[in-house]
């Protein structure tokens, strides 16, 4: 007797449907699995056999054939358990469900018939809705990300043994509870107060944030640039319901999912010896790499200067189109990345500073290591900020503005930009047209115009400038820039923006 | 304007220098390596019997067999051009030296020599590993002294050379870059869009033919000529052992002025020009300093228009001053809000008061405000 069923397979973030068909006939016994299954896959045959016996159901001594089709698409994981045992026991009999065909299920099983979470459930749970079906049967762990989903019944279930009960309708599951998304940050989170002293880099910080401008900040070590990226998660407006969605949606596919989703934006920190099919994404299958795990979030790399090249180079395509592509032999998929960067340099290889007597690098050695911050992402930085050690009075001197504070004049700054340019839109989004098309008050049109006839900056930076002042003007609630704005915006540039 | 031109035999001498350029090395390295430019003094077969005495005949033999024709195509070939010690265009100031170059290869705009005067040229000199301040003067010595029609002399090194060059090429003066190797090989490579510049504008000029690769000897060798080209040596900053020393005791050797840029007496890179001062050197704190000490106080003065400041950015430019380098730090000084600060460190940038580095590190340019400038004493004129 032959029997289907729906479930799905990961690939990259999104779910791909898959059909599991299952014939049941007589012959010799024989249980094979066909349709490009991985090896995770191919291993259902023994879990799927040994949940159904202990379940107190009858393994068929027959000829059993399950196929997975499109039989061209390559499947992995373990999630396809449920969905096989549910259609070997419908075609052995042992099941009645004539609603099957309208159900999508996903789960792994362990030997006893216990469900165990998979990756992914939410991409799933949302596949299932977009392929019309009624309802996704999620192991128990998964119920809480799958109920995220509007429009599509699901059930969490404990075990197999619970399906012959709820096709028979005897069982009538409520609907889990929704994983609660946390949209700000949990209190007891580091803030921005730690920074002491240290006006400039908080006033960069701030504007950087209020537009979800890229910053790099140049320093010794130890001179609080860490410090200060990873506070900036909680200067950067709330997450959006949607963007918080499209977070979870990621940490599900990637397994992050377990305990909940962390509060607030993400931040990720990638050491710097990762390599580019790490940062962006790659790999067979394609797995999503940090940027995609910092979308709507910050993405920290710290020691620019000492990433892999090609890590770097690879990162700016997606930095300027806010997703990643990655093509591969069985297709091409689109990760999202929309994140901003900040990153941190030492000035010269020793930290000191070619400029600091004690220095000792050679001049070819901090060229070198200048070059490669001029080079690999230097034109994709909006705000450079000089760090430098904060003094005994500053360390010791009161704590500075809290993250809260700051973050309701960064959310302030963030609505004006939304209404000029539209929802969910920042300045450092803005197209060339657009920045040319802000208002600028005459005196720092002069200031703008004059550094442009000298040559000391490119229509790139001209843009760029434009961009950064307009942020200024939102934070400081200017519906013009003025000539002070635009003084601010200039002294931020980088000065290498040949 | 007759072009430059060169004998042969002059020209050979290049072409031996080039081929001894191994075995000086290994008679001049270390201590010695200063003394290349004595070794220099010596006729064609001294010099190969002291640097090469077992391949001496080979490579008298290998020089005597080239012909005139085979080095101006080599020349031709590079887009070099030679003006050898009987030419016109030769500069005069070289004949003082008794080691003078016979021949300058030269590529780039050879009516740069014709006519140089000691007194039309000055030469910049320092540490490679400079700090802001002594890249900031130099730049600054480089811009006004060309802007007052001064041929300004460097080696293209790091640092302080490539500053004074730019400097230069940023008034759109004039600017003469002598190597340690072919004229057509840039070295150090990274500044290779610098000695494109100073191609198109100025003029790169060597004692090696083109395509000799520098050795550490050739250094001292291409400081002599330095020395030899201008009437006076500034020294920007060097440590107390440092190559520039060699170019102003060379520079001292013939009697030119020398002069230095005064640093900070606790810092290493300023030690070298702190001594020469010490020393007797004059003192330079400006390119007026350079010419007044040249040609004479009062011969030629400098215009520096300063626009005049608001009482908030004397304010600013009185903590950068006096030390505070970045944003952070004149805020904190000054008493400003982080954003007040950055506008007037922007401000004063755009004024040219204040340059800022890549990395966002401000340093105080040589310009002063017009208040300042008008309480300067007069120049005391020496008694001579």
């Amino acid at each position: 007797m032959l029997a289907t069923a729906k479930t799905f397979t990961l690939d990259g973030i999104s779910a791909r449907p898959v059909q599991v068909e299952v014939d049941v006939h007589k012959g010799l016994p024989n249980y094979t699995i066909v349709g490009l299954p991985d090896a995770a896959v191919r291993e259902a045959r023994e879990r799927v056999r040994a949940a159904l016996v202990n379940c107190g159901f009858e393994f068929p001594l027959r000829r059993i054939v399950v196929n997975l089709a499109p039989a061209s698409l390559r499947k992995a994981g373990p999630g396809m358990d449920l969905a096989i045992a549910a259609a070997l026991l419908s075609a052995s009999g042992q099941l009645q469900w004539e609603r099957l065909s309208r159900i999508a299920l996903a789960g792994e099983l362990a030997l006893d018939g216990t469900t165990r979470p998979v990756q992914g459930a939410l991409a799933m749970a949302e596949a299932a809705r977009e392929g019309g079906m009624e309802t996704i049967v999620l192991p128990a762990g998964n119920g809480a990300e799958g109920a995220l989903v509007e429009g599509i019944g699901v059930v969490a279930i404990e075990s197999l043994g619970r399906l012959p009960d709820l096709a028979a309708g005897r069982w009538d599951p409520p609907r889990p509870e929704p994983l609660p998304l946390q949209l700000e940050a949990a209190p007891g989170t580091p803030d921005l107060a730690d920074l002491r002293g240290q006006p400039h880099l908080r006033h960069a910080l701030e504007v950087a944030a209020a537009g979800g401008h890229s910053l790099l900040m140049v320093g010794p070590p130890g001179a609080g640039k860490s410090l200060a990226a990873s506070r900036l998660p909680s200067i950067l407006p709330p997450l959006a319901p949607v963007e918080a969605l499209e977070v979870a949606r990621i940490a599900s596919a990637c397994g992050r999912l377990g305990d909940g989703l962390p509060p607030g934006r993400p931040f990720r920190a990638p050491h710097h010896t990762i390599s580019a099919a790490g940062l962006i994404g790659g790999g067979t299958p394609p797995r999503a790499g940090e940027a995609t795990l910092a979308h709507r979030g910050v993405l920290f790399l710290d020691e620019l200067c000492e990433f892999r090249r090609d890590a770097l180079e690879a990162l700016r395509a997606p930095l300027e189109a806010g997703e990643v592509s990655i093509s591969r032999a069985t297709g091409r998929r689109t990760l999202p990345c929309r994140f901003m960067l900040v990153a941190a340099a030492n000035p010269c290889p020793c930290g000191r500073g070619e400029s600091d007597p004690d220095c000792t690098c050679a001049p070819y050695d901090v060229q070198r290591y200048q070059g490669k911050l001029s080079g690999a992402l230097a034109d994709r930085i909006d705000v450079l900020a000089a760090v430098r050690q904060p003094s005994a009075a500053e360390i010791g001197g009161a704590p500075g503005e809290s993250s809260a504070v700051v973050q309701d004049r960064v959310c302030g700054a963030r609505e004006r930009q939304e209404r000029r340019l539209g929802p969910g839109r920042c300045n450092a989004e803005m197209t060339p047209a657009e920045a040319r098309a802000c208002a600028l008050s005459e005196e720092a049109a002069v200031l703008l115009a004059d550094l442009y006839e000298r040559q000391r900056l490119s229509g790139r930076a001209h843009d760029r400038a434009l961009r950064l002042a307009r942020t200024i003007a939102d934070l400081d609630g200017a519906e013009e820039i003025g000539e002070e704005q635009m003084a601010q915006a200039l002294q931020m540039r980088r000065r290498d923006d040949g | 304007m007759a072009e430059p031109a060169a004998c042969a035999d002059c020209l050979r001498r290049s072409w031996l220098l080039a081929a001894l350029g191994p075995y000086v090395e290994k008679i001049a390295t270390g201590e010695v390596g200063s003394r290349s430019p004595e070794l220099l003094r010596l006729s064609n077969e001294e010099l190969v019997e002291v640097a090469a005495p077992k391949a001496a005949a080979q490579v008298l033999g290998r020089v005597a067999a080239l012909s005139e024709e085979r080095m101006v195509a080599e020349l031709l070939a590079a887009e070099c051009w030679a003006c050898c010690r009987h030419d016109h265009l030769y500069p005069h100031s070289l004949h003082d030296a008794p080691d003078a170059p016979w021949a300058l290869i030269g590529r780039g705009d050879p009516r740069l020599l014709d006519g140089l005067e000691p007194f039309g040229a000055v030469t910049i000199v320092g540490a490679r590993r400079a700090t802001a301040y002594g890249r900031e003067v130099a730049r600054e010595l480089g811009r006004e002294l060309a802007a007052a029609g001064i041929v300004v002399v460097s080696g293209l090194a790091f640092g302080i050379d490539a500053c004074s060059h730019r400097g230069a090429l940023d008034a759109a003066g004039r600017t003469i870059a002598v190597l340690g190797c072919g004229p057509d090989v840039p070295y150090p490579a990274s500044n290779r869009s610098l000695w494109r510049r100073i191609c198109e504008t100025g003029a790169v000029v060597s004692e090696l033919p083109p395509g000799a690769t520098p050795w550490r000897w050739t250094f001292p060798a291409r400081n002599r000529i330095m020395a030899a080209l201008a009437g006076m040596t500034v020294v920007v900053e060097a440590a107390t052992r440092s190559g520039s020393l060699i170019t102003t005791d060379l520079a001292a050797d013939l009697g030119r002025d020398l002069g230095a840029v005064p640093g900070p007496v606790t810092s290493r890179a300023s030690a070298g020009p702190n001594g020469l001062l010490a020393a007797g050197a004059h003192v330079v704190r400006d390119a007026q300093d350079v010419l007044d000490a040249m040609l004479g106080p009062g011969c030629r003065q400098i215009e520096r228009p300063a626009p005049k400041l608001d009482p908030d950015l004397e304010a600013v430019l009185a903590a950068v001053e006096s030390g505070a380098c970045s944003c952070d730090a004149v805020a904190t000084a000054t008493g400003l809000t982080a954003a007040a600060a950055a506008a007037a460190l922007s401000r004063l940038e755009l004024l040219d008061y204040l340059s800022c580095s890549n990395l966002g590190t401000y340093s105080r340019t040589t310009l002063l405000p017009r208040s300042a400038a008008a309480s300067t004493p007069p120049p005391i004129v020496p008694l001579s």
